[in-house]
């Protein structure tokens, strides 16, 4: 059951990956947070223009069960956002590294990415139920 | 996860919860499943619309017989137990000498000096210590805990009865709503009480521990779904049924928790008449009431209830309901600000959302 965390993403620590790609990335939340979360019922992403910053808050999401903060796994301004997610939320648990993509940020610093992990560190992480 | 001292506890049928992938919880200091990989959702709607079951092994059962049997629980559970006949069964509440809720239970009459008392694993220690000494004192009537000689197993949903006569040769449906009976399943007999949690139809299956699995294995077979305690919680939200310790706890009355029809006061001897009757006449300041949240949001447990400034409420259970699609929940209010259709906002993590009082239940079955 255990979906593969894909090679060329990076992770936090929170559980968010980004698909960095020249001076931009794609941020969602991998697998193992929506298997932990359950059912997703509701997503709170910023808008369009706003400015997120590395490890802060940047929204929330909900599941029958519990309510989660989202945090950004890197900084910058908000230039796209998943407006079919906040409507299907639900494919958050389908597609975590596809479908259900958050947002598409601007990076304001780009060596950030130092600080976040590579796939084989993240399986690592998760392996011990964290 | 970091605290690795406690030992939780298991129920027989942990195996067969592990095999099918279930995502184990602790829960009142056992393990158990909190949803399986179909996810909470698929769990609520197999129960409403087909047949789900839960494994509720971890409740306490509490045999109590002797010919002080049911003069004894009289004296201590609200229902009018000598009232009942054999073969049926009431759902009550243990209040003690202030009218405080201990626990609320169902008491099934096995027979005319045996009853079966099933009550919230979270409290079967402290319902213990209140009966225990009691009984000692009364005389005539011996209490044993039975929790681990039985599992339980509660099928729910449109098919259950059905189902359950498939699997015991039609010996479910002779059981009619809130009745006890025993059946046979798998070559072994076991009791069943037409019982549930979860504002459906169906049973509550009892095997001894030994034949668990298998009992769980043919309902497997069957086609019901496994569910966890996440759909437990929703289902019996949606039918407007409270849970102990989180809807009501010891500081709560059954009158503020209104839960007044299951109160019968007459029974002599009852500890806790003199307190609820003094409860009922002087009136209670607040009560629980449901709501419907009419924006996109879970309210959820703690959080506070507005009217204009003024904290006028606080919520005990909230949900997201996918048999309504709808966010529900229930709490206390002030009687002022408790009547269906009186419009409130809940403090939703720094958000005021608006919500309304609705009457309860959210979801009742349709009947035949």
């Amino acid at each position: 059951m255990a979906a593969e965390n894909p090679k060329d993403l990076k992770y936090s620590k929170e559980h968010e990956w980004a698909r960095v790609s020249g001076g931009s990335a794609v941020i969602g939340i991998t697998h193992f947070a929506q298997d932990s979360l359950g059912d997703i019922v509701y997503v709170s992403i910023p808008g369009v223009g706003s400015n997120v910053r590395q490890f802060q808050k940047m929204g929330e999401v909900e599941s029958v069960k519990a309510v989660s903060d989202l945090f950004s796994p890197l900084s910058g301004k908000v230039v796209e956002r998943n407006e079919e997610l906040l409507k299907n939320p639900e494919t958050l648990n389908k597609a975590p590294f596809g479908g259900g993509w958050l947002i598409k940020v601007h990076l304001s610093d780009p060596a950030e990415i130092d600080n976040l992990m590579d796939a084989e560190a993240y399986d690592r992480h998760t392996a011990d139920g964290h | 996860m970091s605290s690795g001292s406690t030992v939780l506890l298991r129920t027989r049928l942990y195996d067969a919860h592990v095999k099918s992938g279930a995502k184990l919880v602790p829960f009142a200091g056992w393990e158990m499943p909190v949803s399986y990989p179909q996810g909470i959702i698929a769990e609520v709607t197999s129960v409403r619309t087909g047949a789900g079951m839960f494994d509720v092994s971890h409740m306490g059962r509490l045999r109590v017989t002797g010919h002080g049997a049911v003069s004894f629980l009289g004296t201590v559970c609200s229902a009018n137990v000598a009232g009942i006949r054999p073969g049926r069964s009431r759902y009550h509440l243990i209040c003690n000498e202030a009218g405080g809720i201990i626990d609320d239970a169902i008491v099934y009459r096995l027979d005319d000096e045996e009853c079966l008392l099933v009550v919230n694993a979270g409290n079967k220690k402290a319902v213990l210590e209140w009966m225990l000494p009691r009984a000692q004192k009364m005389g005539g009537v011996s209490i044993t805990d039975t929790s681990s000689d039985f599992a339980m197993i509660a099928v729910q949903g449109p098919d259950a009865v059905g189902t359950v006569d498939r699997i015991s040769n039609g010996g479910g449906s002779r059981i009619r709503p809130f009745q006890i009976g025993t059946i046979e399943v798998a070559g072994a007999s076991m009791l069943a009480g037409r019982t549930g949690y979860t504002g459906e139809d169906g049973f509550e299956v009892m095997p001894a521990s030994g034949v668990a699995i298998r009992v769980w294995d043919r309902l497997i077979a069957e086609g019901v779904m496994p569910c966890g305690l996440g759909a437990r919680d929703v289902c019996r939200l949606e039918a407007g049924l409270m849970l102990h310790g989180v809807d009501m706890t010891v500081e709560n009355n059954p009158y503020e928790a209104g839960l007044e029809r299951f109160l019968y006061l007459d029974s002599p001897g009852y500890i806790a008449a003199e307190a609820l009757r003094q409860i009922r006449d002087q009136g209670t300041r607040r009560t629980i009431a449901g709501f419907r949240v009419l924006e996109r949001a879970i309210a959820r447990h703690g959080y506070q209830v507005f009217q204009g400034e003024s904290v006028v409420g606080v919520v005990t259970s909230g949900t997201h309901s996918p048999t309504l699609d709808a966010d529900i929940g229930m709490g206390y209010f002030d009687r002022a600000f408790a009547s269906p259709g009186t419009k409130l906002s809940i403090d939703v993590r720094g958000r005021r959302v608006s919500a309304e009082i609705v009457s309860l239940p959210f979801y009742a079955r349709a009947r035949a």
